[in-house]
């Protein structure tokens, strides 16, 4: 097939094949004239017909969003309809002139008129726009006495969203609001534009963003004749929406009820799996909101408070908190030590109340040190010096590699929010890592004396509350890890069909039996004779636990006493639980942030929430802090 | 003074020095009926039509500086813009954001590209450049490296899914394929075994590129979505008549009963307000800018430069005749938009890089031939 070049010829075959693209191109485009014709000369009247006629409008109706339930079917979000004022602008002539006219029959307020204002300014021409939401009976019937006087103006029943616990959850459920141009352009992408034509709400976070195409259902419409001036004369045909599928959740609405209670006024998370399948039982993130203020609109005033209290309570902390593990880590740091062989159980180090390090040293809290030290002890007491010799033994990035295997610094793939936009990752902390993190060379270097105190859960390490209770599960599940999960199975509102959301292991880290005992008895130890013992006493089941606490503020020198510091320095406090130890159904982790001692603020909120679900045993409100708990894991 | 104005002469000669007046002319043509339509279109207020004209500033200004670099240099980018164009299409199929099953985009933290869009104008490069360098000993393999340089992106890009960037890909590649000479018998068998294929693709394809070509046959089966779009146009279309019903009295745009009609259905707009005559108008200044396109490939003294232009040409009308008949309802509705009329700035930008290369093959192949 080969041919020798020949330019001339070349140049000719290519100027015959541009005349033949230029024949093909003016074919295309008398067809496509041919079709002009066709359209505007042939077929004008039929269409000039049909766009005079075009009087027939389709009208979307929304469908029913779904519901949101907890595992025992506690109804957390639905729907209500209440009546509403709304003005179509086309129809009506001066519109505050209206509107003052109005005044006089029916209450309206000046926010009633802002947020008119604003929705008038979004609105396309032909839309009705509500000027008061939720009428009173009384008000309908009075309005309608004087019906005749206000063009334009009509009653409408709407669907309002509703969440019946109010602040409980709400970081969970999260909540809907408006749909904005960055809302519209999800939507667009998501190719569901005509899916959202007359809906007016979107899930801005949480399971109501996650799972907003699921929730919304398909949108029907009615074709209905309309006069010139775009009233309605008669409807045609009318295709019913399909309601959106409601979600069943594994949460449990009493337990969340409880925890959040259990908080008090402290700000803080606690995230509650079950570790057999990953289903969330109780997310908790405080202080919290109300997510009905988010419904009709959220007023400035509302809007300012919420978004610039400094406790912030709009962070879902459970999810976007990333906090050092503190001694929570050494579980998991000593179950790294055995699976690749750096310790064995029973190994002892002699811990004289310090590890020396190049030149620097490295303190336990505990003066004197806590003498003859094997693996079981230094969980249960909390010995620092045990993992600082570890850390180094093992070097950063075996630990890197475990942890990371344990889902430590990375999304867990919750069902919260859009895409991963939801979730951050956290810390894990390895060469890799300060080389990505930094833009400098003698920054990217990672030096050996860095890894120490990522032994005790200090450091670089920092880690979200949801992280480290899917790592606890991980361990309760004997290494076989599932993703958290909050919705168990949606309804098909179509088929009435439950589908159920997999619990799919993710991963199955192939742990040694003999070594997770090996945790389990020194974890159960803890809540025996150890630093949770105060916080388990008299528990009549055996709860495996770890208490932690992360520094805040870095107090150079200075001993650390929790009385004598401001309170947003106080260390954060935090504890890991599963529980019934040889069996466990619920495993978690808590963080109260500038608690102190783990064992005074946080381990008390995690016996509350294991009675509970174990025992059925209702607390009385918050947690008490334990004053009198020892903690023997204050770092450095 | 004398030599003030001698000097801005000489100044303003070398700036329009690369400037092919009749595409320039054509395409101000094209565009000032754009800018009419889409003040029609968004007519309660003009941000749209100054942002497009803004977007036109930036795109010309790309033209500018293209259609001064010499087709060597324009050879250059062929390799380092293809490789590029698929370790990005890589790295969406690996990393990309998935939304609604289709991945296209690319997050770069601060914003997302769709690097489908790079590849409209990286194909005919490097294939144009391929041949080039083959010229002199262009045997039939050749056709079949060229295929696969053709296929591999294609094949990521309607992996995405998106099947309509990947159609326009794939036909700018294959122009230049067609361009380099690809045997007429060949041509015959791939239609003939795309033909036979259609069934076998309407298997592969994914349910909403199916719902959209049965919406084409059938449009009343999709009433508020697709359909109604091509409902709603060729109403329009049809009831603008011989001479349409006036600039700004459009009654199904004023009525908001055309949808994206500042975008890919502008021509609805255009053609329900000018009728018959204002689309004869356009059909006849877009063949006015593909014949000065052809006639630039032909008069182009390099196999590269030949079939650079051949193929930017045809993909202008390949645009054009795809958004003009989906608007008019004789083609499925894909996201293509009318080339220098509909609003949006990528697209504008990536059509006027076309026109720069057309004006550097055309004003730099003097200097070739000496």
């Amino acid at each position: 097939m080969g041919h020798f070049a020949n330019p001339e010829a070349d140049v000719d075959r290519f100027r015959f094949r541009l005349g033949f693209a230029a024949i093909l191109v003016l074919l295309a485009f008398a067809i496509l004239l041919g079709r002009f014709v066709w359209l505007q000369i042939i077929q004008h009247d039929f269409y000039h017909t049909r766009a005079e006629d075009n009087r027939i409008a389709l009208i979307p109706i929304v469908p029913n969003r779904g519901v949101i339930t907890d595992r025992n079917g506690v109804v957390l979000a639905h729907n209500y309809s209440a009546f509403t004022l709304e003005i179509t602008p086309s129809q009506t002539g001066q519109l505050d002139t209206t509107i003052d006219a109005l005044a006089e029959v029916i209450d309206i307020q000046p926010k009633d008129r802002k947020r008119f204002k604003r929705l008038l300014d979004e609105a396309k021409n032909f839309e009705s726009i509500p000027i008061r939401t939720r009428l009173t009976d009384a008000e309908v019937a009075k309005f309608a006495a004087h019906r005749y006087r206000f063009p334009g103006v009509e009653v409408k029943a709407r669907l309002f969203r509703q969440y019946p616990l109010g602040e409980i959850a709400s970081h969970a459920i999260g909540y809907i609001g408006r749909i904005t141009e960055r809302d519209l352009k999800w939507i667009e992408e998501a190719e569901r534009q005509a899916n959202y034509k007359g809906t007016d709400h979107v899930g801005k976070t949480g399971l109501e963003q996650h799972y907003e195409f699921e929730l919304h259902g398909e949108t029907g419409y009615e074709e209905v004749e309309i006069d010139a001036g775009g009233r309605a004369l008669r409807s045609l045909k009318r295709i019913p929406p399909v309601s959106g599928n409601n979600l069943a959740l594994t949460l449990d609405a009493k337990l969340q009820q409880i925890t959040e209670q259990a908080f008090g006024d402290r700000k803080g998370s606690l995230v509650a799996i079950d570790p057999k399948t990953g289903g969330i039982l109780a997310l908790v993130s405080t202080p919290t909101y109300d997510p009905n203020l988010f419904v009709d609109g959220i007023t400035p005033d509302n809007w300012k408070e919420l978004n610039e209290h400094p406790d912030k309570p709009m962070v879902n902390r459970a999810i976007n908190g990333a906090y050092p593990p503190g001694s929570t880590f050494k579980p998991f740091m000593a179950l790294a030590a055995l699976e690749m062989g750096k310790r064995t159980p029973n190994q002892a180090i002699s811990d004289p109340g310090y590890y020396n390090f190049g030149n620097h040293q490295f303190r336990d809290d505990k003066k004197g040190g806590h003498g003859s030290v094997d693996m079981y002890k230094s969980i249960v007491h909390s010995c620092d010096t045990y993992y600082y010799m570890l850390a180094n033994d093992m070097g950063i990035d075996n630990i890197a590699k475990f942890m990371g295997s344990l889902g430590l610094g990375q999304r867990t793939g919750i069902d919260l929010g859009k895409d991963d936009n939801g979730e951050s990752k956290g810390v894990l902390p390895s060469q890799e890592w300060k080389k990505q993190r930094f833009k400098k060379p003698e920054q990217q270097k990672w030096y050996a004396g860095e890894t120490i105190s990522i032994g005790i859960g200090q450091g670089y390490n920092a880690y979200t509350p949801i992280q480290l209770a899917q790592a606890t599960a991980t361990v309760a599940n004997n290494g076989v890890m599932f993703r958290p999960h909050l919705v168990h199975y949606l309804i098909d509102t179509k088929s009435g069909e439950k589908r159920q959301v997999e619990p799919k292991p993710i991963r199955d880290l192939q742990l040694k039996q003999s070594n997770v005992d090996v945790i389990r008895r020194a974890m159960v130890g803890v809540n025996k004779e150890g630093t949770g013992a105060r916080a388990f006493a008299g528990a009549p089941y055996e709860a495996a636990g770890k208490t932690g606490t992360a520094q805040v503020f870095s107090l150079k020198g200075a001993q650390y006493k929790e009385g004598s510091t401001k309170k947003e320095l106080r260390d954060h406090a935090l504890f890991i639980a599963y529980a019934p130890a040889d069996n466990p159904t619920i495993a978690l982790a808590v963080l109260v942030e500038n608690g102190g001692f783990g064992a005074q603020s946080a381990a008390p909120i995690a016996r509350m929430v294991i009675d509970y679900y174990l025992l059925g045993k209702l607390p009385g409100g918050a947690a008490k802090e334990d004053p009198a708990a020892v903690e023997e894991d204050a770092e450095e | 003074m004398i030599d003030i104005v001698g000097t801005l002469r000489r100044s303003w000669q070398q700036l329009i020095a690369h400037i092919d007046f009749p595409l320039l002319f054509i395409t101000l043509a094209i565009m000032s009926v754009g800018l009419a339509t889409v003040y029609s279109a968004t007519y309660d207020g003009n941000q749209r039509m100054l942002s497009q004209l803004g977007n036109m500033g930036v795109a010309m200004t790309v033209m500018w500086f293209v259609s001064r670099l010499p087709p060597q240099k324009l050879m250059r980018f062929a390799i380092p813009l293809y490789l590029l164009g698929i370790v990005l299409l890589v790295a969406v199929f690996l990393f990309g954001i998935k939304v609604n099953g289709a991945k296209r985009w690319l997050s770069l933290g601060f914003t997302r590209i769709q690097p489908s869009e790079i590849m409209k104008i990286a194909m005919p490069l490097m294939l144009a450049w391929y041949f080039q360098k083959y010229e002199s000993t262009l045997q039939f393999k050749h056709y079949l490296i060229a295929a696969l340089l053709l296929l591999v992106p294609f094949a990521l890009i309607a992996k995405q899914p998106d099947l309509g960037t990947a159609l326009l890909v794939g036909s700018a590649g294959f122009y230049v394929i067609f361009f380099a000479g690809l045997p007429w018998k060949v041509i015959a068998a791939l239609g003939i075994a795309a033909g036979s294929a259609a069934p076998i693709l309407w298997g592969m394809m994914h349910d909403y590129q199916r719902k959209r070509i049965l919406t084409l046959i059938d449009p009343t089966t999709d009433p508020l979505g697709a359909g109604y779009h091509i409902i709603q146009s060729t109403i329009a279309i049809g009831s603008g008549g011989a001479i349409g019903k006036g600039y700004l009295n459009g009654t199904q745009t004023h009525l908001e009963f055309i949808p994206e009609k500042h975008t890919d259905f502008i021509f609805a707009v255009y053609s329900e307000e000018w009728g018959l005559l204002g689309n004869a108008l356009l059909v006849f200044l877009y063949t006015l800018l593909i014949g000065r396109g052809l006639m630039i490939a032909s008069a182009a003294p390099t196999t590269f430069s030949r079939l650079l232009a051949g193929a930017i040409t045809l993909g202008f009308f390949t645009y054009a005749f795809i958004n003009m008949g989906m608007v008019s309802g004789i083609l499925p509705v894909v996201g293509v938009p009318l080339p220098f009329m509909s609003y949006g700035g990528t697209a504008l930008v990536t059509l006027f890089l076309g026109i720069g290369m057309l004006m550097s093959i055309h004003t730099h192949r003097m200097l070739v031939k000496k």
